[in-house]
């Protein structure tokens, strides 16, 4: 196998992987822009879009196109009363004390699950049945495609809904100024509760889509939480289309570090990219200093 | 009225606070039920309340019911200690039984040591049950991988096999299939980590070459990255060491690049399990593992001791738990029985319950293997407690 | 240091004095030698986040090369404890100069990533020197604690040992909160700008009070490491760090005694929840939630609030 071919497949996997980074970092920015808090319990979201997703497919039979719609429903309505009932009543705590919420969130999260599913891992059958597909001398599975094409329509579709919609530009309005935004007649709060939503939301697609080539399991959530964070970070914290970049960046190079230096230290490649990055660009990459500087987080 | 809810309530606090135990045999139990070691210790939990209830409906040993008291040390050292010292002081234990891993295995050791209570361990590292210096002494050695310990800590005994007999059972199946070229990849866990040293130490012993050696993380989800490199390599066969959904996913990966029947997979005892057949899926053909005899029960010679206490566990254990049994599970079994054994001999006497399990269990089947312990082996068995196993039509069978 | 601290300091040092007479049982007492080893880098976290107001999310990584430190010197190379404890102090400060010089400088949430990145290498490195730290299987046989032929093996007198070690850095830090220094710190969690405009050097007091909350964690981590005798990559992860900074926030971020509060309900409750089996991540969660919801500044000053409540109805 020519070191082409190595590369090629160290690449692929990498986009795969990135691409769920990436959806974990959209979420974390959009929750970000519209309140400054880092959710935490962002990877708990796709923990659980992949297990709800196998109860209703593996265990009630139902068919994909119902219970994709429904478990990212569901896991939407779990962001919605997450954000009711721990984060409303806490709104003027400390931000700290915020991000510590998320953080027993997590916790709380993960013990309904590991009470529900257990401890042992869950698969999805790929989308499509096939076996992977040989380009360039490296192998892609059918699935991967999938995680792909469903990155790409989450970032088309989001930054029409930031860029065009009404409500999407509220939002947007909300992360600069929120007072200035609430006199303009925005309602600040359903803002919040959405941005939370929308969050669960995205991260229940990932977890969904990842499922049938990474398994599931209870405990998956914090390192993709670290991972999705270092991802929106090093886009620059609050830039949409930042995470999905940074996103693929610790991706492809955790998988070329992995398969080129040394598989031991794949995990503090993510944080070593993001710390190399914030001594030359401290706002990360596509931030804008002002922005960061106005910004208490 | 209020007055005397509260009365009624403290009473009953009170009786359940300072109420002895009811005279029975306690059996300290430690296992990582939660957290990153749960694969192992959730079934020596359940091993622990089925064997509890066969034992005490039996009608006890010498007519004492046994108590085994379950602790969870959540994968973690120092919980690991807080439980033991907790059995061995407000439960009084004889005997501690734990834990899952080899790590907390040995933070309890010095306790044990020190409490004068016998401890079986059912995790598989040789440090355990071997003091500092004697496996320095054995490392010293010329040839390290012709060694063995011969002087075991008093106190400590140990029943999981070492990854070392598991490697060796690999290797003389490589060697019978004239493979003389292997990749190895591990996970950067506990477990991976004691596989690739052993994997390493005893490959000149079996004149194999290790020519790809290749890690990844326990939470890792994709190791293609990996297994690429080592299809690009001269390697004749892969074995993979870890425990838990890693298994899978790089079985998975494995077949997906294409490497059946160019590299065979060989994973390590940890493979042994239904589930990891289930969720593998088509991938899982043709996996070669080497397990204990207690996964294929029904296919064991009748002729060999270890049959009837096999297929009994497994048949019962699934009945009850309606899950697959696993060799894990089984360590649990040795131990507990072993201690009921001794318990029978010389009833509650922590020195005569050690002095016991190291004269006594000898040629004495267990689910693990045919156990021989000594006063310079407290472990028991080695290689001859595996077979190797292939995956056929989702099924155990043995290699051919 | 103010008359009420003076008292509570008091109060405290005869509680925990008289402890091990009541309390015999070896379990109790390592469950209070834990809370003290936890309280001491709780108590250097809470110097740096609640006073100087800046998050470290790697605080386990310096816990652990305290612990390192001493575990591979003395087992490895055989050098005394006391070497190998002002060995790990050393690399502690080191390591903390290193991220602090140069992400102080800057506002805000740099801090925070650069401790997480540090904390996660470490982790790495921790894991990956086999030969040194003896990876992921860990290092065991770290002897005890010994002054002249004295042994410190656990019970009563680790017990005694880590106590005086915690209520000394206690001292410590509540002179440094009321001397000049910590007016200083107030001043600068308040508004750097405004700190700053009053002549106060606040990049050199910010790298001071995470280089020292580094020692003080280094300084737990040795007591940790004798006291178990094995050590593993796994006890100083990312989990750690966050959950001792949710010991500094649930115990009352803005003082050193709320920092005391955390470490010990954060080290007990997990002990006493050992009842409810599987479910105790479960009630684990609950119970961190609600006290967030209830007492969002942490548990002392809803105590305190409570109290100031409960004398105003009466």
């Amino acid at each position: 196998m020519s070191l082409f071919s190595e590369i090629l497949q160290f690449v692929f996997t990498g986009l795969t992987i990135g691409s769920i980074y990436s959806m974990v970092g959209l979420g974390f920015n959009i929750i970000y822009n519209a309140t400054t808090i880092i959710n935490l319990a962002q990877g708990e979201f796709v923990m659980f879009g992949g297990l709800i997703m196998v109860f209703l497919t593996v265990v009630l039979k139902f068919p994909l196109f119902i219970g994709f719609p429904l478990t990212v429903m569901v896991v939407t309505a779990i962001g919605a009363l997450f954000e009711r009932f721990a984060i409303h009543p806490l709104r003027n705590a400390s931000l700290l004390t915020l991000i510590i919420v998320t953080i027993a969130a997590s916790i709380l999260f993960r013990g309904i699950a590991m009470f529900i599913w257990g401890k042992d891992p869950y698969t999805l059958p790929p989308f499509t049945p096939g076996g992977p597909v040989m380009i360039g001398g490296a192998v892609i599975m059918l699935q991967t495609f999938w995680v792909l094409g469903t990155t790409l329509a989450i970032v088309v579709l989001t930054t029409l809904f930031f860029g065009k919609t009404i409500v999407g530009k509220a939002m947007s309005a909300c992360s600069f100024n929120p007072m200035a935004a609430s006199l303009m007649g925005i309602h600040v709060r359903k803002m919040i509760l959405i941005s939370f939503a929308l969050s669960a939301g995205l991260g229940a697609i990932a977890g969904i889509v990842i499922t049938p080539i990474s398994l599931m399991d209870y405990d998956r959530g914090p390192m993709l939480a670290v991972k999705g964070f270092c991802a929106a970070v090093l886009g620059g914290l609050g830039v949409g289309y930042g995470a999905v970049l940074g996103g693929f960046i610790v991706g492809i190079l955790e998988s070329l570090t992995a398969g080129l230096v040394h598989s031991g230290f794949k995990d503090a490649v993510a944080l070593m990219i993001l710390l190399f990055i914030l001594c030359f660009k401290p706002s990360g990459i596509f931030g804008s200093e002002e922005v960061s500087k106005i910004k208490k987080f | 009225m209020k007055k005397s809810w509260i009365a009624f309530l403290t009473m009953v606090l009170c009786i359940v606070l300072i109420s002895p135990g009811w005279a029975a045999y306690n059996i300290g139990f430690v296992a990582s039920i939660t957290g990153p070691a749960s694969w192992l210790g959730e079934p020596e939990k359940n091993t622990a309340l089925m064997l509890q209830e066969w034992i005490n409906s039996a009608g006890g040993i010498r007519g004492v019911p046994i108590e085994i008291v379950i602790e969870d040390s959540k994968g973690m050292e120092a919980d690991a200690v807080l439980t033991t010292k907790k059995l061995i002081e407000r439960d009084n234990v004889l005997v501690v039984i734990g834990s899952s891993t080899t790590g907390e295995s040995m933070a309890m050791v010095p306790i044990c040591e020190q409490a004068g209570t016998p401890m079986i361990s059912m995790a598989a590292a040789l440090s355990i049950v071997t003091p500092e210096d004697e496996m320095k002494r054995m490392e010293a050695s010329k040839t390290p991988w012709l060694e063995v310990p011969k002087k075991p800590r008093y106190w400590i005994f140990k029943v999981a096999p070492s990854d070392a007999s598991s490697v060796e059972k690999i290797y003389i199946y490589c060697q019978a299939k004239k493979i003389k070229r292997v990749a190895i990849i591990t996970v950067s866990a506990g477990y991976g980590v004691e596989g690739r040293r052993q994997l390493k130490r005893l490959a000149p012993k079996y004149g194999i070459e290790i020519v790809a050696d290749e890690l990844y993380g326990p939470k890792d989800t994709d190791m293609t990255a990996q297994l690429t490199k080592i299809k690009a390599s001269p390697a004749q066969a892969v074995i993979n060491w870890s425990v838990g959904p890693t298994q899978v996913i790089v079985t998975k990966n494995w077949n997906d690049l294409g490497m059946r029947g160019k590299i065979p997979l060989i994973q390590s005892h940890g493979f042994g399990s239904k589930g990891n057949i289930k969720l593998a899926g088509e991938a899982a053909e043709g996996v070669i593992t080497p397990l204990g005899r207690v996964l294929y029960a029904e296919k064991v010679d009748p002729k060999n001791p270890q049959k009837p206490v096999v297929m009994k566990y497994k048949t019962e254990y699934e009945k009850r738990f309606k899950s697959d049994v696993s060799t894990f599970g089984g360590h649990a079994y040795d131990a507990i029985m072993m201690v009921a054994d001794a318990l029978k001999a010389v009833g509650p006497d922590k020195k005569g319950i050690r002095d016991y399990l190291e004269t006594k269990i000898r040629n004495w089947p267990g689910t693990g293997g045919m156990y021989n312990m000594s006063p310079t082996d407290h472990t028991g068995f080695g290689a001859d407690g595996f077979e190797m196993i292939e995956v056929v039509h989702g099924e155990w069978e043995f290699a051919k | 240091m103010g008359k009420e601290n003076r008292k509570a300091l008091f109060i405290l040092i005869i509680c925990l004095g008289i402890f091990p007479f009541f309390i015999r049982s070896d379990y109790y007492l390592s469950i209070m030698i834990f809370v003290g080893i936890n309280a001491i880098i709780v108590m250097g976290l809470s110097l740096l986040m609640g006073y100087a107001g800046q998050i470290s999310l790697g605080h386990a990584a310096f816990f652990g090369i305290g612990a390192y430190c001493s575990g591979v010197l003395t087992v490895k190379l055989g050098f005394s404890i006391f070497t190998a404890f002002f060995c790990g102090i050393f690399l502690s400060i080191v390591m903390a100069m290193t991220i602090a010089i140069p992400t102080l400088k800057l506002k805000g949430h740099y801090l925070a990533v650069a401790t997480l990145g540090f904390g996660e290498i470490i982790y790495v490195i921790f894991n990956e020197l086999l030969e040194i730290t003896g990876g992921p299987s860990g290092l065991s046989g770290i002897p005890s604690i010994h002054f002249f032929g004295y042994a410190f093996k656990g019970g009563w007198r680790y017990f005694y040992l880590v106590w005086t070690v915690a209520i000394l850095l206690l001292i410590f830090s509540l002179n440094i909160i009321h001397s000049r220094i910590g007016r200083a710190l107030r001043a600068v969690h308040g508004s750097e700008v405004a700190a700053q405009a009053m002549g106060v050097n606040v990049s050199q007091l910010k790298i001071q009070v995470f280089v020292l909350s580094a020692i003080y964690a280094s300084v737990a981590g040795t007591l940790y490491a004798h006291f178990v005798t094995f050590i593993s990559p796994s006890t100083f992860s990312l989990f750690v760090s966050i959950l001792l900074l949710m010991m500094v926030v649930i115990g009352g971020g803005g003082s050193i005694w709320g920092a005391l509060l955390g470490a010990g309900i954060l080290t007990i409750l997990p002990e006493s929840l050992r009842a409810f089996r599987d479910f105790d991540i479960l009630v684990y969660g609950v119970i961190l939630m609600t006290i967030l919801l209830f007492m969002p500044e942490g548990i002392f000053k809803g105590l305190i609030l409570s109290v100031i409540w409960m004398r105003k109805k009466w």
